[in-house]
């Protein structure tokens, strides 16, 4: 009974917190969070997948479709409303997904996760040579439009950080009603055992390649939202790194709560810029210690250790 | 006589070397109660297998209703009707016992299943936990799978099977590895949950005393032969039962 | 014809390099059970080793016998694996093993950042360049192809190396202790194997094959840092098509993407940059797990 409530009331809460926050933060932390949750976005698809027992490296496929998408929309057409860029950038993604996850379907474990990667890098390889999109320089992208609103400066910022903000808080309310819907009950019971589900008579391929699209789809918008932000879109948003980083926020996050996804993708970028500030370089390897760290502090991801609070929290 | 169920024709299956199955003609017919028996690796897991369709046989037909399934997927033939538990209890570990059933009724409600309707909806908690009352283990619905004793995961195992409303039900050793003292009651509590539903059975046993108790009739296999197929006693009492089978024989 | 003759020299040139970067990967994956990520990172590490090596050996008079260089630098690919290896394996790999899959190969990446920085605070940022040994061997005439001789040097390497892994694995004692490993690590504990020492040397093998790769590549290229990023995405994809831990695979895997590529760099170079990515692609479609994957075990 509770449920048809509190998933819309959380989010409301959620949203309204965050453009509290918003509104106080300077500049570069707006844009910190902008990025971190448009990241976010395309761990929280990973997650979707880890529900199912999967784990793509692949995911700066669609996190590189979906920044392309914008970028090439205005450039092109000269679509510039975020909107309608989210939109196309979720048609294309759901299309490309649509013709592998079927196909990608049928891997489990490390194959899985070497297609999706080698995928991605196919894309990598074809934009980097294609000079019409750019090449290995990638293209700029026109800062976007909302609904004819037309921000600048830090006007701008704010808008594309509550416009994040909004597509977060929404796709996360939706993720968590799927994750606890029948569907969301059958990945996991995949995950854990893919024969017994078949002998219920479900299909384990189309379950995942159900998860396959969601995650392609919000791995796309993470794209648009951070190729608008960075206002420059390049090759490498499909480099196997920077799928990599995808993968670290999702094992970091673990597959239990939502709202760590976010946390855990905040909590890296935060660290990344730091150290990019202090350690300039030598930020990837204290990246890598942070995240030796966190693996071994903290086995099951900083969801489980939310959960395990709550539970405290409750059992006292 | 009501019509046969199951029917297999001329089913011949090998695993290099080894013959799983030679020449298996049965047909089962509707309402039965049957046991298989037979040594390990004699081809009774062999026939559960083919028949759900996880091992396709290299000739013959199987025919479930009058129409061919030999060649359909295990989730096609479960579709269907056929349902089977296993040797060893396919459960997902980390779910509770609750859960696991969840996953069944997920799956096995009369519409497809939901991307928006919670899987813990309080009237399919209900359904699940009268099922699990039906196998007398409601009190475990919390419990993950390492802290269940082996009978109650056999009996897991087999309700979420049959909460899909199967015509014909596959136990494969129901009870073994299971307590002595457990083996008839959950043989009580299985047999009149299925016959209730008017679901024809057939199971895999090792225990004579279960067998000749709760069969009307005996498959005994040898080297993937049916050697023999009659009543209980009768096929008890046959001296090659006696001597490759049960190894009773003086 | 000529064209034909270009892509197969080319392509078993660029096949032999593929299987010696790759064959470490794939020897530690089948005994550890480790998708290494940083495999590309031990790789550019012992191309600095390497570099530096005959760079010294240079300065300390090696002018007098130029052939030298080579001992170098394979001498400064067995420091590279006998300081990392059991550094990495002892020191940070093994608290993992009873962890998930995903979560090791999220340790080595980890490894991977780590070392990527490593190398700028060693070496600096600035490209090395040590060509000497790479003219060393002359040139050679093919008919109407010319080739530097060292590219056959390093067909003639990855043949042997090939040759003592495959030799080693399947004619000495120590070798089929190994191979028990991979086929079953749990009865082969309880047959007495002592399996730490197995991971352990099969890590220090996988290491110095992969500080090999670099070292012998050195001095064909400017060494700088990040070479190693795009290093690990192709050995994957030679491993992958190979069937994961086959070292047949991985011999097999190298010579047809070597192949591949030079067919795509002669015929259709906009391809060359993902034509490896296509064959891994294709290959996983109708083979699944690779072209030579053993061990088929599915329990029910």
């Amino acid at each position: 009974m509770s449920f048809a409530r509190s998933v819309p009331v959380a989010c409301v809460l959620a949203l309204a917190v965050l453009v509290a926050i918003g509104l106080m933060l300077p500049e570069w932390a707006m844009f910190l969070t902008t990025m971190a949750f448009a990241k976010g976005m395309v761990a929280l698809g990973i997650v979707c997948l880890m529900r199912a027992g999967l784990v793509s490296f692949g995911q700066g496929l669609y996190f590189c479709i979906g920044a392309y998408v914008s970028g090439l929309m205005a450039n092109w057409t000269g679509i510039t409303d975020i909107f309608l860029l989210s939109a196309l950038g979720i048609v294309a993604a759901a299309i490309v997904a649509a013709v592998f996850g079927p196909l990608l379907a049928t891997y489990r474990g490390i194959f899985f996760a070497m297609l999706t990667l080698s995928l991605s890098m196919i894309l990598y390889g074809f934009l980097s040579k294609l000079s019409v999109l750019g090449g290995t320089d990638g293209l700029n992208v026109m800062a976007p439009t909302f609904l004819g609103y037309a921000p600048e400066g830090r006007a701008l910022g704010l808008a594309l950080y509550v416009f994040t903000c909004t597509i977060v808080v929404v796709a996360g309310g939706l993720i968590r009603v799927f994750f606890d819907s029948e569907h969301g009950l059958i990945a996991l019971a995949i995950r854990d055992n893919e024969l017994r589900v078949e002998y219920l008579g479900a299909s384990v391929r189309n379950e995942i390649a159900i998860s396959y699209v969601m995650a392609a789809i919000l791995g796309s918008l993470g794209g648009v939202i951070a190729g608008l932000a960075i206002g420059h879109v390049d090759p490498e948003f499909s480099y196997w790194t920077t799928s990599g980083e995808f993968v670290f926020v999702a094992i970091l996050s673990g597959y239990v709560s939502i709202g760590a996804v976010f946390i855990s993708s905040v909590v890296l970028e935060v660290v990344r810029s730091f150290s990019n500030l202090y350690f300039p370089n030598t930020w990837q390897l204290s990246l890598g210690i942070f995240l030796l760290v966190v693996i071994l502090l903290l086995p099951n991801g900083l969801g489980s250790l939310l959960s395990r609070l709550k539970r405290k929290k409750r059992s006292s | 006589m009501s019509a046969d169920v199951l029917v297999t024709e001329t089913v011949n299956k090998t695993f290099g070397a080894i013959t799983a199955a030679q020449d298996v003609t049965v047909a089962v017919p509707q309402g039965a109660v049957w046991s298989l028996i037979g040594a390990n690796g004699a081809g009774k897991t062999t026939f559960v297998n083919m028949v759900t369709g996880y091992v396709k046989p290299d000739s013959g037909r199987i025919l479930f209703e009058g129409s061919d399934i030999t060649m359909l997927s295990p989730r096609q033939i479960t579709r269907l009707g056929i349902r089977r538990s296993f040797q060893i209890p396919q459960l997902c570990a980390e779910l509770s016992v609750l859960e696991n059933m969840l996953v069944s009724l997920s799956i096995n409600d009369t519409e497809p299943p939901s991307f928006w309707q919670k899987a813990r909806s309080a009237s399919d908690v209900e359904r699940a936990m009268g099922i699990l009352e039906q196998f007398k283990i409601a009190d475990t619905y919390d419990r993950l799978m390492g802290e269940l004793s082996a009978g109650v995961r056999k009996l897991l195992d087999i309700a979420m099977a049959i909460s899909g409303a199967p015509r014909v039900m596959l136990l494969d050793e129901p009870t073994s590895g299971v307590a002595a003292e457990e083996k008839f009651p959950i043989m009580d509590l299985v047999m009149e949950v299925l016959s209730a539903a008017d679901v024809t059975i057939l199971f895999v046993e090792h225990d004579m005393d279960i067998v000749t108790r709760y069969s009307q009739r005996v498959l005994a296999f040898y080297d993937g032969q049916i050697v023999a197929n009659d009543a209980p006693d009768e096929v008890l009492a046959d001296e090659v039962v006696q001597r490759y089978v049960t190894g009773t024989a003086k | 014809m000529e064209l034909l003759a270009y892509i197969l020299v080319d392509g078993l040139i660029y096949g032999a390099w593929l299987f010696i970067v790759s064959v470490g990967l794939t020897l530690v994956f089948g005994v550890l059970n480790i998708l290494n990520l940083a495999h590309g990172s031990l790789y550019a590490i012992g191309a600095y080793a390497a570099a530096s090596a005959v760079g010294a050996y240079f300065a300390l008079g090696g002018d007098a016998f130029p052939l030298g260089s080579y001992v170098a630098m394979i001498g400064g690919a067995a420091i590279v694996a006998l300081v990392l290896g059991p550094l990495l394996e002892r020191g940070l790999l093994r608290h993992f093993y009873d962890r998930d899959h995903v979560i090791i190969v999220l340790v080595t990446y980890g490894v991977f950042l780590i070392l990527e920085d490593v190398m700028k605070l060693i070496w600096g940022v600035t490209p090395l360049f040590v060509s000497e040994p790479y003219s060393l061997l002359g040139n050679v005439e093919l008919g109407p192809l010319y080739y530097v001789a060292y590219d056959f040097l390093v067909i003639a390497v990855a043949i042997l190396v090939g040759l003592v892994v495959w030799f080693t694995l399947n004619r000495t004692r120590r070798g089929k202790v190994v191979l028990a490993v991979i086929h079953d690590r749990e009865m082969s504990q309880t047959m007495g194997v002592n399996v730490d020492r197995v991971f352990m040397v099969s890590f220090v093998a996988g290491v110095f094959l992969a500080a090999l790769g670099g070292a012998l590549t050195a001095p064909m290229i400017s060494v700088s840092p990040g070479i190693g990023v795009n290093v690990i995405i192709i050995a994957f994809a030679v491993v992958i098509i190979g069937g994961l831990g086959s070292i047949e695979g991985a011999a097999i895997g190298a010579v047809f993407v070597g192949i591949a590529r030079a067919a795509s760099v002669h015929l259709l170079p906009e391809a060359e940059l993902f034509i490896i990515y296509l064959v891994m692609a294709g290959v996983l479609v109708f083979r699944p797990e690779g072209l030579f994957q053993k061990t088929q075990a599915r329990k029910i």
